[in-house]
C-alpha cells in the first residue's frame, strides 16, 4: 500500500450533521439578544470626537501605515465597547502571488441554505430591518435552465432538493470589471489585487449606484442601522470585510477578506454539505478551483455582460 | 454700499406682496415645513422609511431629480432663439427661464441630498476635500456639470439683473458667451444624467442608445411647459409684459420636441417588441404588466395618450394660440413627461431586478412628505426670485439715484 | 504552521493527484502483505493534510470485539446489523455486506482483489466502482475540505458526508426564505399579500 493514499486521521472534528445544526436559525435567542442591544444601544449616546474624527478622516487607500493603525486600534475600541467582547479589526493587505477563484457546483446544490446562513453569521450582517444576506439562492425550474424569469429566492418547501428544480447561488461575482467600482462617485469600492473588490464603509456616500449598476444583485444596502446581536456578533473583522456596518453603506461578498487573507476557507465553503464550493487561488495550478477548471467546463453568469467574474459555475456531474 | 442696499431692497420685495401673493408664499413655507419633518424621521430611522430596497433602489426621489434636471435643461430653449436669432419678444423672458433653472437645479441638488444614505459625508466627492472618481463615474461628473451649470445661471442672472436694479447695462462680452456657453452646458446636464443610466448594463432597459436622446427630447417638453404658465401667470399677477409670440413659440418648439420624443418612444418599442429577447421583459412589465403586477400600466398610459393630445394640440396653430386648450396641453404635457420620466423610466429599469424578482414599489408617505418639502423648496426659490427681478425688469426696483429705464426694456446691452 | 503553506499543500496534492501512479504502486505492494493490525491512530504522513473520522456508531469499533472468526458468506437476512441491512441501498438489488467488508478480518474492507483495506482510507474501496468522482475526490473537485485554503486543511472521507449504506443524499429541511422586500420595513408596506411564489 502506498503510504501516498493514506491519510493521517482527525480526533473529534465535528460531522457535517452537527456542523449544520449549530447554524440553525433560533428566532427566540435572537430577539432576546436584540432587545438588550437596542437597550444598549439607546443607553450610549455620539460623542464630539468621533464627529471631528469622521469629518477628517481619508479615503482607505489615501491612509498612511501610521494613521492606519491608529485607525484600527480606535475602531476596536470603539466596537468592543459597543458589543461587550474583545473585537479585533485586521487590514491583512493581500498576499502575493494570489488572485482569488471561487467554484459553484450546480449539479450539487440543493438548495438548503446553510451557506447563507453562515454567512450571515461569520459577517455580521443586520438581521432585520433590514435582513441582508450576501448570498441569495435562487431555485430555478429544470424545464427551463438558468432562467431568471423562472427563477426564485422564496422557495420554503419542507425538503430540498424539490423534485423537477436545481439551485443556484448567487453572491458578489468579483468581476475582473465590475461595473460598480466603475460608477462609484468616491471611490469607496474598489478591486484588490488579490481579486477581491473591496467597500471602505467609512467612505461610502450611499448614493447606491452601485447596488443600480451590479448585474448580480450582489450589493446590498444598509437602509436603517443594522441590528446585529451582541452575543451573535463575531468579533474577528476586517476593515475592509465584516466588521460592524453603520447605517447608510453598501455592503457585499468579500469572499470572507478575513479569512481567505490568512489563509482560510470562507465560511459558505466549509458549511456547505454537500461540497458544491470551491475556493483557492487562480494562480497556483494544483488548487482546487484549477482543478475545477482543469477537469470541468466552466461557465460565468450573465457572460454577455463582459464582467469577467472570479466567480465561476460548473456542472460536476 | 450699492450691495447692502440691493439685499435690503431685495428684501422688502421678497416681503411685501398682496393676499394671494402671502398665501402663496405661506403654503410654500408649510410644504417645507411638511418636507422638513418627513426628513427628520428619515434621517433618524434612515431610508428604510422610503419603500426603496436592494431591488428597486432608485425610485422617487432620482425619478423626481431626472425629471427636475430636465426642467433645468430647458431654459435654454429660451436662449436659443434669444440669443442666436435675436428675436427680441422672447430676449426679455430669457431671465425667468434662468432663475427657473436655478430654482430646478436646487430642487435637484437636494433631491440628491436627501436620496443619499450618508449626506454628511458629502464632502467625499469634492476634490481636495475627498477623492471623485473622475473620468469613470458618471455621478461625479453629474455633480460638477450640475454645480457649474448653476454657477453658470446664477451669475449670468444676478449679473444682469443687478446691472438692471443700478440703471447700467450689462457687460455683453461677459452676459453673450457664457448664456451662449449655456446651450451646450444645458445638453451636457441632461446628456450626463442620461449617461449615468445609460451606462449600467445591468439594466438592459437603461442601456440603450435611445436614451440621451429621449432625455434631451422630454426635456425640452416638460421645462417650457412650466414656463407657458408661469408666463401668463406673472403677466396677470405683476403687469410683467410678455408677447403672446412668445408664449406661442415656446409651445410651438415644444410640439416639435414632443414630435421626437414620440418617434423616439415609437424606435424604442418597435425594438423591443419585434425583437423579443429577454430584455422586453422590462417594457412589457412597464405597458402590460406581468402577471398580477401591473401597479405600473394605468401611468404609462395614461401619460402615452396626455402627450400624445399636448403634442396635436401645439402642433394645430389654432389649439396653440388658444389659451385654454394651449393651458390644458401645458398640464398634460408636464404630467405625461413627469410620469415618463419617474415611472416610465427609473421603475421599469429595476423591475424586474438583475435576479429577475418583481418588487411593485410605491412611494411612502415619508418620501411623499420629502418630496413635497424639495418641492416646496424650489419654490420659494423661485417665488423669491422672481419676486426681486420683475419690478427690476419693470424698472419699479432701482437703486437709489439709478437712472430711469429707457424704451421698453429694462434689459440693456452694453 | 511547520510547513510553508503552499509547499506544504502541494506535496500532497502531487502525493494524490497521481492516481494512476498510486493505484499502480498498490497493485504491487497491497498483494503481498495486508496490514497487520487495525488502527485509528493517525498514520505518518505530511501534518498540514488531515482527514475526518470515520463516522462509527459508539463503541461498535472494533468489530473483531464480537467478530473473531469468519462467518457465513451466504447472503441471508441477518439477526444483528439487521437495521443497516434493511436500509442498505447502494448498487443493485443483489448487494450484500460481505461484497465490502472482509469475512474474515472484519476491521477492515477489502478490495475487489481482495486486498485488505482499514475504514481510514474507505475511499479507496469506493474509488473502484466510483472511480471519476475519486479522482475529483483527490484533488478537492468533489467533496468537502475545511480550513486553510493554502495550507492545513481537512478532507473529508466519502462516508463522512456519504453513509455507504444508503449513500444518496436525502433531501434536506431548507433553512428560512429571505424577508421579501414589502416587510423589510418596521412596518409591512400596503403592497398586494406576497402569495407562494410560483414560476408564470
Amino acid at each position: 500500500m502506498s503510504p501516498r493514499d493514506k491519510l493521517p486521521v482527525v480526533q473529534d472534528a465535528p460531522s457535517p450533521a452537527e456542523a449544520a445544526a449549530e447554524t440553525e436559525w433560533s428566532r427566540r435567542r435572537f430577539l432576546q439578544a436584540g432587545a438588550a442591544t437596542a437597550a444598549l444601544a439607546a443607553a450610549s449616546g455620539c460623542k464630539p470626537s468621533s464627529v471631528v474624527e469622521e469629518l477628517t478622516r481619508r479615503n482607505f487607500k489615501e491612509l498612511k501605515p501610521d494613521d492606519l493603525q491608529a485607525l484600527l486600534k480606535r475602531l476596536e475600541k470603539k466596537y468592543s465597547e459597543e458589543y461587550g467582547k474583545t473585537v479585533t479589526v485586521s487590514a491583512n493587505p493581500p498576499m502575493p502571488g494570489v488572485n482569488f477563484g471561487y467554484g459553484l457546483d450546480l449539479s450539487r446544490c440543493i438548495g438548503c441554505r446553510r451557506c447563507v446562513y453562515a454567512c450571515v453569521k461569520e459577517n455580521n450582517q443586520s438581521r432585520k430591518h433590514p435582513q441582508i444576506q450576501w448570498i441569495r439562492v435562487l431555485q430555478m425550474e429544470k424545464e427551463h435552465g438558468v432562467d431568471l424569469a423562472h427563477a426564485t429566492p422564496y422557495y420554503d418547501p419542507e425538503l430540498v432538493p424539490e423534485p423537477g428544480h436545481f439551485y443556484m447561488p448567487t453572491q458578489c461575482q468579483q468581476c475582473r470589471h465590475p461595473p460598480c467600482t466603475k460608477v462609484c462617485p468616491v471611490k469607496a469600492t474598489w478591486k484588490e489585487p488579490d481579486g477581491i473588490v473591496v467597500i471602505d464603509y467609512d467612505w461610502c456616500i450611499g448614493c447606491r449606484c452601485c447596488t443600480a449598476a451590479c448585474p448580480y444583485g450582489a450589493r446590498k444596502f444598509n437602509w436603517a442601522d443594522p441590528e446585529l446581536p451582541a452575543a451573535e456578533m463575531n468579533p474577528v473583522t476586517a476593515y475592509l470585510g465584516n466588521r460592524p456596518r453603520p447605517k447608510g453603506v453598501v455592503e457585499k461578498c468579500t469572499f470572507c477578506i478575513q479569512r481567505s487573507r490568512v489563509g482560510r476557507y470562507p465560511a459558505c465553503v466549509e458549511i456547505c454539505p454537500v461540497g458544491a464550493r470551491k475556493f483557492g487561488n487562480l494562480l497556483d495550478p494544483a488548487s482546487e478551483i484549477r482543478q475545477v477548471m482543469e477537469r470541468k467546463r466552466v461557465f460565468v453568469f450573465k457572460q454577455e455582460l463582459a464582467t469577467e467574474p472570479q466567480f465561476y459555475y460548473f456542472y460536476a456531474t | 454700499m450699492g450691495i447692502v442696499d440691493f439685499l435690503k431692497g431685495a428684501a422688502r420685495q421678497v416681503t411685501t406682496g398682496g393676499k394671494v401673493y402671502k398665501l402663496w408664499v405661506a403654503v410654500l413655507i408649510a410644504m417645507i415645513a411638511v418636507g422638513l419633518t418627513g426628513y427628520a424621521k428619515q434621517w433618524r430611522v434612515g431610508l428604510i422609511a422610503t419603500n426603496m430596497r436592494d431591488q428597486v433602489t432608485w425610485a422617487f426621489y432620482v425619478g423626481n431629480f431626472t425629471f427636475l434636471v430636465g426642467v433645468a435643461a430647458a431654459a435654454v430653449l429660451l436662449v436659443v432663439p434669444a440669443y442666436v436669432y435675436h428675436w427680441k419678444p422672447i430676449k426679455e423672458v430669457v431671465v425667468l427661464g434662468e432663475l427657473l433653472a436655478i430654482s430646478a437645479l436646487t430642487m435637484c441638488l437636494t433631491f440628491i441630498l436627501v436620496d443619499m444614505g450618508r449626506p454628511d459625508r458629502l464632502t467625499h466627492i469634492i476634490p481636495g476635500l475627498g477623492s471623485p472618481n473622475w473620468p469613470s463615474s458618471l455621478l461625479s461628473w453629474d455633480a460638477l456639470v450640475l454645480n457649474a451649470y448653476l454657477v453658470v445661471n446664477l451669475s449670468v442672472a444676478v449679473h444682469i439683473l443687478y446691472r438692471a436694479y443700478r440703471g447700467e447695462p450689462y457687460a455683453k462680452a461677459f452676459v453673450v458667451p457664457v448664456v451662449l456657453l449655456s446651450v451646450p452646458m444645458a445638453v451636457g446636464i441632461h446628456t450626463v444624467t442620461a449617461f449615468l443610466y445609460n451606462g449600467m448594463a445591468a439594466r438592459p432597459y437603461w442601456n440603450a442608445s435611445i436614451l440621451a436622446p429621449r432625455f434631451l427630447a422630454s426635456a425640452f417638453c416638460s421645462g417650457p411647459a412650466v414656463m407657458i404658465i408661469l408666463f401668463q401667470i406673472l403677466r396677470k399677477t405683476t403687469g410683467l409684459e410678455i408677447k403672446d409670440e412668445a408664449i406661442w413659440k415656446v409651445a410651438e418648439l415644444m410640439a416639435y420636441a414632443m414630435f421626437f420624443n414620440l418617434f423616439l418612444l415609437g424606435a424604442e418599442l418597435f425594438k423591443e417588441y419585434y425583437s423579443r429577447t429577454e430584455h422586453l421583459v422590462y417594457t412589457e412589465y412597464l405597458w402590460s404588466g406581468i402577471g398580477d403586477k401591473r401597479a405600473l400600466v394605468p401611468y404609462a398610459w395614461f401619460a402615452f395618450f396626455a402627450s400624445l393630445v399636448a403634442f396635436v394640440i401645439f402642433l394645430v396653430p389654432r389649439t396653440r394660440r388658444n389659451w385654454l386648450t394651449l393651458n390644458l396641453g401645458a398640464v398634460l404635457i408636464f404630467a405625461g413627461v413627469y410620469i415618463e420620466k419617474g415611472m416610465g423610466l427609473v421603475i421599469p429599469g429595476m423591475t424586474p431586478d438583475t435576479l429577475g424578482e418583481i418588487y411593485e414599489y410605491r412611494p411612502t408617505p415619508n418620501e411623499w412628505m420629502v418630496a413635497i418639502g424639495v418641492f416646496g423648496l424650489g419654490g420659494l426659490v423661485f417665488t423669491t426670485l422672481v419676486k426681486i427681478a420683475v419690478p427690476i425688469m419693470q424698472g419699479t426696483f432701482r437703486a437709489p439715484g439709478a437712472p430711469a429705464p429707457e424704451g421698453d426694456s429694462a434689459f440693456a446691452a452694453h | 504552521m511547520r510547513f510553508p503553506g503552499r509547499m506544504g499543500t502541494l506535496t500532497a496534492i502531487w502525493a494524490l493527484a497521481s492516481p494512476l501512479a498510486g493505484l499502480a504502486a498498490d497493485a504491487a505492494h497491497g498483494a503481498a502483505k495486508g496490514p497487520s493490525e487495525a488502527s485509528l491512530e493517525a498514520p505518518a504522513g505530511p501534518l498540514d493534510i488531515q482527514a475526518e473520522r470515520p463516522p462509527f456508531t459508539e463503541g461498535i469499533f472494533p468489530c473483531s470485539q464480537c467478530h473473531d472468526h469468519p462467518g457465513d458468506p451466504k447472503p441471508r437476512q441477518l439477526a444483528f446489523h439487521e437495521e443497516i441491512q434493511a436500509s442498505l441501498h447502494h448498487g443493485p438489488p443483489t448487494r450484500w455486506c460481505l461484497d465490502c467488508h472482509d469475512n474474515a478480518k472484519r476491521d477492515f474492507v477489502h478490495l475487489i482483489s481482495g486486498e485488505l483495506v482499514p475504514f481510514t482510507e474507505s475511499y479507496r474501496l469506493c474509488g473502484q466502482c466510483h472511480g471519476d468522482k475519486y479522482r475529483d475526490w483527490r484533488v478537492g473537485v468533489h467533496g468537502k475540505r475545511t480550513g486553510m485554503w493554502n495550507g492545513a486543511k481537512t478532507y473529508f472521507l466519502c462516508v463522512n458526508c456519504h453513509n455507504p449504506h444508503s449513500p444518496r443524499f436525502k433531501p434536506l429541511k431548507p433553512l428560512p426564505p429571505p424577508v421579501r422586500p414589502q416587510d423589510q420595513g418596521f412596518t409591512s408596506t400596503p403592497l398586494p399579500p406576497a402569495k407562494q411564489e410560483k414560476a408564470p
